[in-house]
């Protein structure tokens, strides 16, 4: 005898209150302190270039989310991190059509191509920057100072024209969201708190750059505080769908992130190493996730 | 701060173990009619022993083992046989079952207890564990027997009681073990020296102070060791606890045993006491009425085969709406469709979740967060195995280790994307068991 008002499904019963839509709002929360900090340093540049770049990206979302006909899922929250990713990272002075040539690249040639959310193997939002560093090279490394629109030509990856001080508080020339240490930090805490953010990756990443900076005699607080590093590794190379879902491959992850900005920032004669040291680990994460697969429950242990 | 035994994974759902925690185990009286399934056991079904219209007593046994793995099964009340038909069981199947009409009696067959049971050789406890028609009464109810005769060249050294009960909202091995301490450990005993373990270890949840406390006041003396388990879903796992208390692990597709040590539920224990001491059958066990869908949530020992409408009832029956009735708790229990289903051995509770809190989810892409590799317990890659099975990959899916997930559902539980992660892997586990059974024969 059926009781129809039961439902039947199968165990687990219930499920975790976390929901994806609840861990992009988490990364939007924890850019809060960051585009607030690039807001007060640069003013409405950081409002003009920001905003923008999220109203393309979401709109692209949904364009393009219309076109493949599938629902149209843009409240999930992840074309808005994209979006907030790319415009902080993108110098104050760009023209805003760059910006949006830039979302419009980030989602639709770095996300929705592959098939949308969770199917993309390269960060969109280094994507979308990629595209502009290559095309616009020196619209993309031009940085005005803080409260004052004053164009500085000397890249900010000079060593001792600026103190620890003002790099730890941002007040030095640079991309929107990437020259504050603090509020960078602030939001990769809360990140962390909150278990979105796995330690390894920005841990492995930095801690890879302080040791070979050490080892070759470079000034390592300023390796670490300058340019777009620490944004990179907490909110770039943290991006869940393209890193590695192993413990190891995380660590490996991070630090092979390292190995590649040294390259390119001691080495390399690119304008940029932090987009292409982890757009190049993440073409590796399939291949790290297969070489470091746990070690399964009772695997090589011997009967007794 | 006392350390608290430990292990790798796991997830912290609500425990909502308040609800019941605080109440004494009630005695359910006998229903009116009993329904008795003959395959409650891993394992072969048993062989009816008695036919339509045959009387029985309280304790008879109407179903014979059926080989080494396999456990008797006996009338739990005395009345007359009304039938013996398949009947709907608790997971899905229509099950041969006896049905006894209950004559209010209580007439009990001649049992033959023992005044110090401690003195029975291993040989006759473990013969009268297997008259018993004792299971593991954790859930998977595989047959005690079978269980603390370790297979040769195997040494036990540790006999693990398990008392954990990480199940969300039980409550029942809690009371046995606050209520019945002495049996409890009387049952551990008996089962050391049946199976020649040479140390007994009774691990608990650290949830469960009260308990802990009474196994610790009586066990002291007696050279048991009781430990407080870290609260985490599934420390009473088997494999799980294995490595929490003592750091060693169940070799792949292998036995507790393979590793010295054998496990066994703290309700088996407290049976094989009874089996001992008064030379009851197993025809009875505690339970946990409990949810947000039922109006006087407590604790009840049954008879088994009283069909859960009528436990419910006695429990006040619904509160407002139900929207699922499971047999044991939220991460491994089975929802049901048919209130008529009989408590078994292996069922440690009935869970009402009203239509409020009872949820259907639409999954999300996945966004390779990797919480599930995170919390796995036996430490696999479950969303890697989701998407092997979601493209029939079973060769990929057993080379990922699909045939070592032990279903406890943590991963689909964590899922931010509300994914259903188990659902997957267990479809993987049927076609690859599938796949082997044919290339074997």
């Amino acid at each position: 005898m059926e009781d129809s008002r039961l439902v039947l499904s199968p165990s687990p019963h219930i499920r975790d209150e976390d929901t994806t839509e609840k861990i992009m709002l988490t990364v939007v929360a924890a850019l809060v302190p960051v585009w607030a900090a690039a807001t007060y340093f640069f003013g409405f540049n950081s409002v003009r270039l920001v905003l923008v770049s999220i109203l393309v990206a979401v709109g692209s979302e949904a364009l393009f989310l219309a076109i493949r006909r599938k629902p149209i899922t843009i409240w999930d929250g992840s074309a808005l991190v994209t979006g907030m990713l790319l415009g902080l990272s993108l110098p104050p002075s760009l023209p805003t059509w760059m910006a949006i040539l830039g979302s419009f690249i980030a989602i639709v040639i770095g996300k929705q191509v592959f098939g949308g959310l969770g199917a993309n193997p390269f960060n969109p939002a280094l994507v979308g920057r990629a595209v502009l560093v290559a095309s616009f090279t020196s619209q993309m490394t031009t940085w005005t100072m803080p409260f004052t629109d004053a164009v500085t030509s000397a890249t900010p990856l000079v060593s001792g024209q600026v103190s620890y001080a003002e790099l730890f508080f941002g007040t030095v020339p640079g991309s929107l969201g990437e020259t504050s240490a603090l509020a960078i930090l602030l939001g990769g805490v809360f990140l962390f708190y909150r278990g979105v953010l796995d330690y390894r990756i920005p841990v492995g990443f930095l801690g890879t750059v302080a040791v070979l900076s050490f080892v070759f005699g470079q000034d390592v607080a300023y390796q670490l505080l300058s340019g777009s590093l620490l944004f990179g590794a907490v909110f770039m190379a943290t991006d869940m769908v393209t890193s590695p879902i192993t413990p190891v491959g995380r660590w490996i992850f991070g630090i092979g992130c390292g190995l590649v900005l040294v390259l390119i920032r001691f080495w390399g004669s690119l304008p940029e190493g932090l987009t292409y040291s982890i757009l190049l680990m993440n073409a590796f994460t399939p291949l790290i996730n297969r070489w470091t697969r746990p070690r399964i429950y009772g695997q090589g242990v011997k009967q007794a | 701060m006392v350390k608290v035994k430990n292990f790798r994974g796991g997830v912290h759902p609500e425990y909502n173990k308040h609800i019941t925690g605080d109440k004494p185990i009630k005695v359910l009286p006998a229903p009116n009619e009993v329904v008795i399934p003959l395959a409650q056991h891993a394992g072969a079904p048993a062989e009816p022993l008695v036919t339509k219209g045959d009387s029985v007593l309280v304790g008879q046994e109407i179903g014979r083992s059926a080989g080494t793995i396999s456990a008797a099964v006996h009338a739990s009340v005395s009345g007359t046989v009304v039938a013996v038909e398949p009947r709907q069981s608790i997971n899905g199947r229509e099950v041969l079952s006896v049905v006894i009409e209950n004559d209010g009696q209580d007439a009990k067959v001649p049992m033959a207890g023992h005044p110090d049971p401690i003195q029975l050789s291993s040989g006759e406890i473990r013969q009268r564990i297997e008259a018993a028609g004792i299971v593991g009464l954790g859930g998977a109810a595989f047959p005690t027997a079978a269980k603390v005769n370790p297979p040769q060249g195997c040494k036990i050294e540790y006999l693990l009681i398990n008392g954990s009960e990480c199940e969300p909202y039980l409550t029942a091995d809690q009371k046995l073990m606050e209520e019945y301490t002495e049996d409890v450990i009387l049952g551990a005993k008996l089962l050391a020296k049946a199976c020649g373990a040479e140390k007994i270890i009774i691990a608990v949840e650290a949830n469960k102070p009260e308990a802990l406390r009474k196994m610790r006041a009586l066990a002291g003396s007696n050279a048991i060791e009781v430990v407080a388990l870290v609260v985490k879903y599934p420390a009473g796992g088997e494999k799980q606890l294995i490595k929490a208390v003592l750091n060693r692990e169940v070799p792949e597709h292998g036995l507790p045993a393979q590793c010295g040590v054998l496990v066994n539920n703290v309700g088996t224990a407290w049976a094989v006491a009874k089996a001992c001491k008064h030379g009851q059958p197993l025809i009875e066990r505690v339970i946990t009425v409990t949810g947000d869908g039922i109006k006087e949530p407590a604790n009840y020992l049954v008879r088994i085969g009283t069909p859960f409408r009528d436990i419910i009832d006695a429990a006040g029956g619904f509160a407002g709406e139900p929207g699922k009735v499971i047999a044991g708790g939220p991460m491994m229990g089975l929802a049901q469709f048919d209130l008529n289903v009989p408590i078994v051995k292996g069922v440690a509770g009935i869970l009402v979740l009203s239509n409020k809190v009872t949820k259907e989810f639409d999954p999300m892409p996945c966004i390779k967060c990797a919480r599930c590799v995170d919390v796995c317990p036996v430490y696999l890659m479950p969303v890697t195995i989701e998407k092997f099975a979601m493209n029939a990959m079973w060769d990929e899916a057993e080379d990922y280790g699909a045939m070592d997930c032990i279903e406890c559902g943590c991963c689909t539980y964590i899922c931010p994307s509300k994914r259903a992660l188990l659902s997957w892997i267990r479809l993987a586990k049927t076609e690859i068991a599938e796949l082997q059974r044919r290339q074997t024969s």
